[in-house]
């Protein structure tokens, strides 16, 4: 089935009187369960699409149907209303608030949807300890080792369950061992709970985790195949 | 949307005492604001209590009528200097207008009065028994003067509590004792409850009370026979005033035989009259007060919009997160909106106690009376929260209008 079906999306910006084309006609369609690398150097329009796909921007023409809802025109409470509850993100400089306990960082997309404070709590904790962050509950980031600071990212992601969760470079400022735990995470939660992954990387070998490599340049996709994903 | 509430609040609190040194001084100006209006507003009730009860000490529904000025060739003498009011008008008047309850009056000089080897020098007013009882006067012991000492020109006192103090000694009682006014012995009949200070400032009870026919005959003299320092009357009702000084007036004027081009010889004052000064003073008083906490609200305000301004930029990472996560714009501006009240309410309640405290000092230290309502502490406190919520409308604004890409990118 259908999660994500793109049709010809377009996406110029005006930079003074230039009109800087980011997206020219992307079509992409990615299926339940999928783990998929944009794959591109900077500049080509990955983030661009990825903002798309992620329902933080509209496209400036063309379709985009996420769960069969189609939300290129979708209003800004709406947007906002999806990424609370079909989209989990995980960025490369981790984005948790600052002198914030990891389990409000994680109870945050709960406490938008309005949950009872008990129900938050309770969720927050079984997202921490999916990703082996029991007893760290109270722990503030900067007493967390740049990993831990990710895993914490990923938990506030998943606790919403979403659909669709979206990694943007989410190894970039982690060392070798850290990343491969990082990646093994998302590895983990793409084949265990069959939840879609959808990382942009310009780095190979975090590609190599994917089953399948989108490769955007210009602003458009140049290479879309499938294969045999890395042994885990 | 109540879990949010309170769960925005105390992430504020935590924001907010995070950089202690920095919201202190924000909260400073609204603190000084609403110090400022508390303290005034209960120093100015308390001076408008003190008035009411001055006014209400002159009597009940009380009119005061005293003689013109003397004009000899167009110079013209203090007022009351003039012979214009006598016994007779007081009779009169108690006949001629009907809405007067009852009429009195009064001389007054200074004497010394003498008690055994003390002395002491007071006002010593001749008065009709009805003069007592216009201006609502009490006894602590003995009884009023009677028709029959005014009649015989009794040589019997009533003693304020100013006078009983410096002739007597504690405990004495004055009643039945002999003190000598002018080398005239009098009995005294009664010690009169005490009044305190007048609207004027004058102790009300540094005073002795003889029938006015023995003060004419035989203390103070007269240059007529019947002239009155002051006449006296009272009205059943408040609402009855105004008439009755119309009604006086005219009364007066006939028996003056004033032609119509001529003015009154004589000058007419409620006790509404003196109470309305003593308003126009304390109106003048309250608009300061207005103007003051204004103006330090405004400046309080303005600190919380700016350090509003300067959170919203620190923290647009944050928001931009809060956003990417399903924070809807509603949701930041509530945010904001609810530290800027935590700030106001937070000066507010800080300022509440200052004020107080302000309040206490003043009557120790100056000795001014000063009356703290519940009304005015409300009203401190709405307005603080009101001030946070106008001046935090621009911040939360901002941040709320923040386009979520860019507010993730923000470094």
């Amino acid at each position: 089935m259908n999660l994500i079906v793109c049709h010809d999306l377009w996406k110029i910006y005006q930079l003074g009187d230039v009109d800087v084309e980011a997206l020219r006609g992307v079509s992409v369609s990615i299926d339940r369960g999928e783990f998929v690398a944009i794959m591109g150097a900077s500049g080509s329009g990955k983030s661009t699409l990825m903002n798309i796909l992620g329902c933080l921007d509209t496209p400036t023409k063309g379709r985009y149907s996420l769960e069969g809802r189609e939300v290129a025109s979708a209003g800004q409470d709406e947007l906002a209303e999806i990424r609370n509850r079909r989209i989990g993100f995980v960025f490369q400089n981790f984005n948790l608030i600052p002198r914030t306990s990891a389990l409000e960082n994680v109870q945050l997309p709960l406490l938008y949807r309005g949950l009872p404070v008990r129900d938050q709590r309770a969720r927050a904790g079984e997202a921490l300890a999916r990703v082996g962050l029991t007893g760290r509950e109270q722990h503030y980031p900067a007493q967390l080792s740049g990993g831990q600071q990710q895993r914490v990212a990923i938990a506030r992601a998943l606790v919403s369950s979403p659909s669709i969760l979206l990694a943007d470079e989410p190894t970039g400022n982690l060392d070798t061992d850290s990343s491969r735990e990082i990646m093994e995470i998302l590895v983990g939660l793409n084949r265990t709970d069959d939840l879609t992954v959808i990382v942009v990387t310009h780095d190979s070998t975090i590609a190599g985790y994917a089953s399948r490599e989108v490769l955007v340049k210009d602003g458009q996709i140049v290479n879309d195949q499938r294969r045999a994903p890395a042994p885990v | 949307m109540m879990t949010f509430i309170t769960m925005t609040m105390w992430t504020a609190f935590r924001v907010l005492s995070r950089n202690r040194l920095r919201a202190g001084l924000t909260l400073l100006g609204i603190i000084i604001g609403v110090g400022a209006v508390i303290a005034m507003v209960s120093i100015g009730g308390g001076a408008r209590e003190a008035v009411r009860s001055q006014v209400a000490s002159m009597g009940t529904n009380v009119i005061m009528i005293w003689p013109g000025a003397t004009t000899v060739g167009g110079v013209r003498g203090a007022q009351g200097g003039a012979v214009t009011l006598t016994v007779s008008d007081a009779q009169e008047l108690k006949k001629k207008v009907p809405l007067l309850t009852d009429t009195g009056y009064a001389r007054r000089d200074v004497m010394q009065f003498i008690n055994g080897n003390r002395n002491w020098n007071g006002p010593i007013n001749g008065i009709s028994p009805s003069y007592l009882t216009i201006r609502d006067w009490s006894f602590t012991s003995g009884g009023p003067l009677t028709q029959a000492d005014l009649d015989s020109a009794a040589r019997v006192a009533l003693l304020g509590q100013t006078v009983v103090e410096n002739l007597f000694d504690a405990g004495e009682e004055p009643v039945g004792a002999t003190i000598r006014i002018k080398n005239v012995p009098f009995r005294v009949v009664g010690v009169l409850a005490p009044k305190g200070q007048s609207l004027q400032g004058s102790d009300q009870d540094d005073v002795i009370f003889i029938p006015f026919t023995t003060s004419e005959r035989k203390v103070l003299g007269t240059l007529f026979l019947g002239s009155v320092g002051a006449v006296f009357g009272s009205t059943e009702r408040p609402e009855d005033l105004p008439q009755a000084v119309e009604a006086i007036r005219e009364v007066l004027r006939g028996r003056h035989r004033l032609q119509p081009d001529q003015g009154d010889d004589f000058t007419i004052r409620t006790q509404v009259d003196i109470g309305q000064i003593q308003e126009t003073t304390s109106e003048t008083l309250s608009i300061m007060m207005f103007a003051i906490a204004s103006i330090s609200l405004l400046v309080g305000g303005i600190g919380i919009m700016n350090i509003l301004l300067v959170s919203v930029t620190e923290r647009t990472r944050e928001i931009g997160v809060r956003m990417a996560v399903g924070a809807k714009r509603r949701h930041i501006l509530m945010q904001f909106l609810i530290e800027a009240m935590t700030l106001g309410l937070m000066g507010g309640l800080i300022g509440i106690v200052v004020g107080i405290l302000g309040a206490r000092v003043t009557t120790a230290v100056a000795g001014w009376p000063t009356i703290i309502t519940p009304g005015s502490i409300m009203v401190a406190f709405l307005f603080s929260l009101a001030v946070g919520l106008f001046f935090g409308l621009y911040p939360a604004n901002k941040a709320a209008g923040l386009n979520p890409i860019e507010a993730l990118r923000h470094e």
